[in-house]
């Protein structure tokens, strides 16, 4: 593999991305393992959730409010029909406290008589038949008596915070005083739906013990795990959770699995037999959580050099109707609100309010790609305003070593914003490029702008464009949250002699099955498969935390590579001068099993006070750059994304295909959010909540990414690796939306730039280009 | 109720249902053939994509009393002669090497139209590719491996 050494001592990895026509790559993965589950998905052979079969087993639906924000005063049942042939469940039925553990206790299990229902999707019964056909004849027959109370959408008229924030630095009015210019705008997105391709499915088998056992699509087996032991009362090992082969998630059931599983096993308990709850696509996209829709405003003030000198942010989210994770979502989003930048007088300010739509809650970037959407796209306009380049402005303000955050953060490593921007830069040829769309706007328009119709036709029907985006992201959790969810993590030599790695981090396609055993066995020195990665079965595994954050391979995998280490001296102390995987075998047989189980220790130095919003905010950060290239036809406003190239700093590669997937994936869900994917919302309810009307891109949508893989490792982790998950969520959608401006010269302030809104800007409704 | 024959990867199958059941809760349901997936059961995912006498299907979509004496072709019967010799087929194989499974539930309906445009006699260009695929989403892997991985097989060998 090609190698470059940078001057800071960041490497690049880059290979061969594109298959050269006419070379087969069978070595395309060669040296590093395959995906582990690769031939049980290819075949067929693998199970997700609905494809289990349990003998005897009824099926469960949601009966759901239709209502926005109401009175529940009665739930009657048809008397005409016979109930005794099926199981029905209420708030009633709810053997302990009818909440859906998490942040915060405001979430019911089913709305209770008497209680208020607070969003059109909110579950208030649950009916489970010996079959479908019996579901949909019935699922009418239960009628919700209510009383309407007025409802708010707008989340900057609602009074009820879920949570506010504000972090400052410097002097706020001496920064603008010092200012040459000033630079206001106002940015908004919307809701996203994280559309992993299998819905939701649980499935609850009732215990011997008078507990449950949840077969499930879900992220964080011990989030629902927690749930279930305190909505239904139940041990530790009452409660069971075993996490099936998982047909996606991004953030999409990191929460919203405990709710459903707590619906199944209310039925599977009262009809003492398993209840299969598999949502169809409608009530998927209707029901469950999206990516919160943010109105971020602000206020830069830049030199004429184009030097940062205040920032003032405002951030708006709208966390729907209960609070879910929404304060950690917010918490995010205003961390990264300024951007990758260094500035020495900011204000960031947010809060997370509450609306009568369903709850929004964790989604690939977690908060992130709503501000960072916002300080790029603002980013852009002051280089427009100042005439300078967006490379140069980046250049000029980019964090480099040493620099600090507006919460005090010393950069003290691992800063890579200025490796990944050059290498975007020099890879797509950006200022070359740049030249050659301004020339052709300059020959179509006569001023390098569009001007107001009548629109170009023929020939000069399709304007080019080249848009950069540069951004962080925070690896792990925020804050103190690693400390205090305090993981573990555990290898074991077993008494048969087999090596397993046991952690509760959940395989739904980013790969851990495959790198955990690999970093293992790196670590061992023995073959990849000859370590085994025990099933996400909370009977099993330890809670090694939630499946999110990018946080699997970062923090879990460093724990694992521990484990692994201690195993390896273990065995070899006892078996001097064997190495260890001459000596694991014959150690089992004469000493049995040895298991290191690996607890979470605060990375060295790292300190951050939640209280004060002061410190270090995350151990490291990854850093990444995005540029797109586009094709605007004039007449329509259809935009063609043609390519990205995507340059991300991922600490440290461990598997190169595996992390390219995440990097080509993430890109394209940030170019859906630029372009296509909006939910309409119409009094609380999505009107598009299927997959004929909710669009995410298809093969012949998406563009040719080009993945460059940067590798500024972090010290703190054994192997350097930052995470990479979010990454490139974070980048792409302002990379797209600055393309379009060069093509069109027009600025989309919301996304996504459907067709609509660049016709409306081109014709100066709104976001024409700044004055 | 009545009887439906057709072969489903190269075995006879009977089935005795409503002639409106979907061919995707046949295979799924009556036949345990559970590799063929669901993930919207309107036509829009392709998650279901079988080939039905060659052609490219949404499973969901179709009434098995439209399969009455035709050929079904699922993801269970893509490698058979392959998988008597423990292993997978070239486009299995391709997919694997090139990392175009991620989550995976998407995979069987991709492989399925990849088979049908690579069987159809489908080259290595990319927008020919993308094209075929144009009907199954996937939501893991931006389809550059996914492309990779049919562009590798519907390349000839040298
Ligand atoms: S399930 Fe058939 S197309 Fe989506
Ligand atoms: S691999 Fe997950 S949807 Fe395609």
């Amino acid at each position: 593999m090609p190698t470059r050494a940078f001057t800071s001592g960041v490497q690049t990895v880059e290979r061969a991305l594109v298959v050269d026509p006419g070379q087969r790559v069978p070595g395309r993965a060669a040296g590093f393992p395959l995906r582990r589950e690769g031939p049980a998905k290819l075949t067929g052979a693998a199970k997700y959730t609905d494809d289990l079969v349990f003998p005897g087993a009824w099926h469960g639906i949601t009966i759901r409010s239709t209502e926005a924000h109401a009175k529940l005063v009665a739930i009657e049942l048809d008397p005409d029909v016979d109930w005794s042939k099926v199981v029905v469940a209420t708030a009633a039925d709810i053997p302990g406290d009818n909440v859906v553990a998490s942040i915060k206790d405001d979430q019911p299990v089913l709305v209770p008589v008497g209680g208020v229902i607070r969003h059109h999707a909110e579950p208030v019964a649950l009916l489970a038949a010996p079959d479908k056909e019996t579901l949909r004849r019935l699922k009418g027959r239960i009628r919700l008596v209510t009383e309407p109370l007025p409802p708010v959408f707008d989340p900057e008229q609602s009074d009820h915070v879920f949570a506010k924030y504000e972090v400052t630095t410097g002097d706020l009015a001496l920064g603008f005083a010092g200012a040459d210019l000033i630079v206001e705008g106002t940015y908004r997105v919307g809701h996203q739906e994280q559309l992993y391709i299998e819905n939701n499915a649980m499935i609850a088998v009732p215990g011997d013990d008078g507990g449950i056992v949840i077969h499930g699509s879900l992220q964080c087996p011990y989030y629902v795990h927690k749930a279930l032991k305190r909505a239904l009362r139940l041990t530790h090992v009452q409660a069971r959770v075993i996490a099936e082969e998982t047909g996606g998630g991004f953030g999409g059931k990191e929460e919203y699995p405990s709710m459903i599983a707590l619906h199944a096993s209310l039925l599977a308990l009262k009809a003492k037999r398993p209840v299969r709850m598999i949502y169809e696509r409608h009530e998927d996209i209707s029901a469950t959580t999206k990516r919160h829709p943010a109105i971020v405003r602000h206020r830069s003030g830049v030199t004429k050099d184009g030097v940062l000198v205040a920032q003032d942010v405002e951030v708006i989210m709208d966390g729907g109707a209960y609070c879910t994770l929404s304060p950690v979502v917010l918490s995010r989003g205003l961390l990264h609100a300024g951007g990758p930048y260094r500035c020495p007088n900011v204000r960031l300010r947010a809060c997370a309010t509450r609306t009568n739509t369903p709850p929004n809650g964790a989604f690939r970037g977690f908060g992130a790609p709503q501000t960072e959407f916002a300080a790029e796209m603002q980013l852009n306009r002051i280089a427009e305003r100042l005439e300078m380049s967006p490379a140069e402005l980046r250049r000029r303000n980019v964090y480099r070593l040493n620099d600090t955050t507006p919460t005090g953060q010393v950069l003290r490593e691992s800063v890579a914003a200025e490796e990944v921007l050059e290498q975007a830069l020099g890879a797509s040829h950006f200022e070359r490029i740049r030249e050659r769309t301004a020339r052709e706007s300059a020959e179509r328009g006569g001023s390098g702008t569009i001007p107001p119709g009548p629109l170009r036709s023929g020939d000069r029907r399709v304007a080019n464009g080249i848009g950069l985006a540069l951004g962080w992201h925070g690896a792990g959790f925020t804050g103190s949250g690693e400390v205090y969810i305090g993981s573990i993590a555990s290898v074991e030599l077993t008494a048969d002699g087999r090596i397993r790695v046991l952690t509760a981090n959940t395989e739904m396609g980013q790969g851990t099955k495959t790198v955990f055993p690999q970093m293992v066995a790196a670590e061992l020195g023995v073959p990849s498969d000859w370590v085994e990665y025990a099933p996400q079965d909370t009977a099993e595994v330890p809670d090694s935390g939630p499946t999110v954050a990018s946080r699997t391979v970062m923090v879990v995998g460093g724990l694992v590579i521990r484990a692994a280490r201690r195993l390896k001296a273990a065995v070899e102390e006892r078996n001097p001068g064997v190495p260890f995987h001459e000596a694991f075998r014959d150690d089992a047989k004469a000493n049995g099993a040895t298991r290191i189980d690996q607890k979470f220790e605060a990375y060295p130095g790292v300190v951050f006070d939640d209280a004060t919003y002061v410190g270090d905010a995350y151990p490291a950060y990854g850093w990444a750059a995005a540029v797109a290239s586009v094709e605007v036809d004039l007449d329509t406003a259809e935009v063609t994304v043609r390519d990205v190239i995507a340059v991300d700093d991922v600490g440290k590669v461990i598997h190169p295909v595996l992390c390219e997937g995440q990097v080509e994936g993430g890109t394209l869900q940030a170019v859906g959010y630029a372009t296509l994917e909006e939910m309409k919302v119409r009094d609380g309810r999505y009107l598009n909540d299927r997959l004929a009307t909710y669009l995410i891109p298809t093969a012949m949508d998406a563009p040719h990414i080009r993945t460059i893989l940067v590798e500024a490792p972090f010290s703190g982790a054994p192997h350097g690796a930052k995470g990479v998950g979010e990454l490139p969520m974070d980048v792409a959608a302002p990379a797209v939306i600055a393309a379009i401006h060069d093509a069109t010269g027009v600025w989309i302030h919301d996304l996504p730039a459907t067709p609509e809104r660049i016709l409306a800007a081109m014709h100066g409704d709104r976001g024409a280009p700044a004055a | 109720m009545s009887a439906y024959r057709f072969l489903v990867n190269g075995a006879p199958a009977q089935v005795d249902v409503p002639g409106m059941r979907r061919l995707l809760d046949v295979l799924r349901d009556d036949l345990g053939l559970t590799g063929t997936k669901e993930g919207c059961g309107e036509g829009e995912c392709g998650a279901c994509s079988v080939l039905l006498d060659g052609q490219v299907v949404d499973a969901c979509l179709v009434p098995v009393c439209q399969v009455e004496g035709r050929i079904v072709r699922t993801v269970e019967g893509l490698s058979l002669a392959a998988r008597e010799r423990g292993s997978l087929d070239t486009l299995q194989e391709a997919f694997l090497e090139h990392g175009a499974a991620q989550c995976g539930i998407c995979t069987p309906g991709m492989l399925m139209a990849a088979r049908a445009y690579l069987d159809a006699g489908g080259g290595p260009d990319d927008e020919s590719i993308r094209e075929a695929i144009a009907g199954n989403l996937c939501r893991c892997t931006g389809y550059t491996k996914i492309v990779d991985a049919i562009v590798a097989v519907a390349t000839p060998l040298e």
